[in-house]
């Protein structure tokens, strides 16, 4: 096995999480190219949507922008963006919806609106876009970051999208019937939230990594799963076909 | 009938000081040169609405023109912070903004309620999100028949909207192809319409019955800009300029950097520079 980087595995372990049959609502950034890894490995035949209206598109580098016109060129079929968000995601047809996020709480709350107070910010971040209804619609979220003291926070400053609340059956208590974060896949793990409290506990550590290096990294008390096991390391395709990708994708956009 | 004239006529005759605007174009189609020619206009106080502000915001907040904005996604996508926005919001230069914030979900169904002519838009969203508690217009209705809560917002009704498309025809039907955004709900909400576009054709007969073609009298006018969406891009004629994109954020990250920028590039400019920028693209 060749060596690897923590942002490599990062990507292949995100991608490992989606399935061939999957209808994935696709942010940009980290889960674009965990989503377009999956498809040009294990699950060809994935579904990827972008919130420009492009569905079941195919591109053959990562797109810079979310309406890239790669992504319409290679998509099954372009729709507006009202029928996007009303017919496709809120009419229940994604059965997942792929999220980064600037600030994460251990519930898997996402903030990336504003570091600070709202009307007086310390820092302003884009805001929501698509994120807010694409956590709450999607039949299940998986969401991907890598680990800092600063991302990782006990509590987010402002919460941008929805995810189990305050614990346990929060969601339910909101009226929400879809699953919320069901996995959460960093730069050195993959985390699963507990079935009954909700917050996330880690299933399996990156090879390599330790206890400490996870502390020093989350900004919340680690708890780590009864059966704790190890990410498999990367197969020799899926360093070469992530490889491959990024390089296409460095030559495309001038890099 | 829409009249098919300069942008600079354009421009002139339907966007006023204090208008509310929409300048639309999901990362495709965003019609810079229109909003290049209102900064040169000087039109001031407006109230801008746009999904993704994207650097055709950046621009016109930067230069003064706005006193308010509305929006969902204020990012250079996949490259970070749109720097004059947050030296506004964060410094107040080089004027203070007011920001109306949404999600995404929130202004696609409010441009269509819009175009529909209803007072505000229904859908299920904003569930466990504090956008809620900071933007007075996100408000609740309960569903007469289920008794489901919904989120509500107001429709948006723009005094002008401005759109780039591929092509229109001698009469001034438009016809947009390729990623559509939120186009055709923003030029069907709002009192007037401005589009520039690539081409000026003699008839749509070669097109496909179901492509999206905004009839000749739901336009105001038409300004034939070839290039007028870079560094955005028109699917067909050219692409998207990413690299300029990334060069923005450097411009853009300084305040003198900018104003140089924009008075080479824009005040000291006209519309006809955009077709010798895309050449390559």
């Amino acid at each position: 096995m060749s060596d690897f980087t923590p942002n490599e595995m990062m990507t292949i372990a995100a991608a490992r999480a989606l399935s061939n049959d999957d209808v994935c609502f696709v942010g940009i950034g980290a889960p674009s190219a965990a989503c377009n890894l999956a498809r040009l490995t294990h699950a060809p035949d994935i579904t990827l949507i972008y919130e420009s209206g492009t569905i079941g598109t195919a591109p053959s580098v990562l797109p810079l922008s979310i309406g890239d016109g790669e992504l319409c060129k290679t998509a099954i079929t372009t729709v507006s963006v009202p029928e996007m968000f009303r017919y496709w995601l809120q009419g229940g047809r994604v059965t997942v919806g792929f999220l980064g996020a600037a600030q994460l709480d251990k519930f898997g709350n996402i903030n990336t609106t504003v570091v600070g107070d709202y009307d007086k910010p310390k820092t302003r971040l884009p805001g929501g876009g698509g994120a807010p209804e694409i956590a709450s619609n999607c039949g299940e979220i998986f969401i991907t970051l890598k680990q800092a003291p600063r991302a990782m926070v006990e509590r987010i400053d402002f919460v941008t999208s929805m995810g189990h609340g305050k614990g346990g059956d929060d969601r339910a208590k909101h009226g929400l019937k879809t699953k919320g974060p069901t996995m959460l896949i960093t730069d050195l793990a993959v985390w699963k939230p507990d079935p009954v409290s909700k917050e996330f506990t880690v299933a399996t550590l990156h090879p390599g990594v330790t206890r400490e290096q996870m502390q020093e990294s989350c900004g919340w008390t680690i708890r780590y799963g009864d059966d704790l096991g190890e990410t498999p390391a990367p197969t020799a395709e899926e360093l070469e076909v992530l490889r491959d990708l990024n390089a296409r994708t460095k030559a495309a956009h001038g890099g | 009938m829409a009249k098919i004239c300069s942008l600079a006529e354009a421009v002139e005759s339907c966007i006023g000081d204090g208008d509310v605007v929409a300048m639309e174009g999901f990362t495709h189609l965003i019609p810079h040169a229109a909003a290049h020619e209102v900064i040169r206009q000087g039109r001031k106080d407006l109230t801008l609405i746009r999904m993704t502000p994207d650097l055709i915001y950046d621009q016109l907040i930067g230069m003064g023109c706005a006193r308010k904005l509305i929006f969902s996604y204020a990012g250079n996508p996949g490259v970070g912070l749109l720097r004059r926005m947050r030296d506004a919001v964060e410094n107040a230069w080089p004027k203070p903004l007011e920001i109306e914030e949404h999600s995404h979900a929130a202004m696609a169904n409010a441009y269509e309620a819009g175009a529909a002519g209803l007072p505000m838009a229904v859908f299920r969203g904003y569930i466990g999100a504090e956008l809620k508690r900071v933007n007075p217009n996100i408000k609740s209705v309960t569903c007469p028949f289920t008794g489901e809560e919904l989120a509500a917002v107001p429709a948006i009704r723009p005094d002008v909207t401005f759109i780039h498309a591929q092509k229109a025809t001698r009469r001034g039907d438009v016809l947009v192809e390729g990623i559509l955004g939120v186009q055709k709900e923003a030029v069907l909400a709002a009192k007037r319409a401005v589009v520039t576009v690539e081409e000026i054709v003699e008839d749509f007969d070669d097109v496909h019955p179901n492509a999206c073609v905004l009839p000749s009298w739901t336009v105001t006018a038409i300004a034939h800009v070839p290039g007028g969406a870079n560094p955005s891009y028109a699917a067909g004629y050219y692409d998207r300029d990413n690299s300029f994109y990334i060069a923005w954020d450097k411009i853009a990250s300084d305040r003198d950097a900018f104003t140089a920028w924009m008075k080479e590039n824009v005040l000291e400019a006209g519309p006809d520079i955009f077709a010798e920028r895309v050449k390559g693209l």
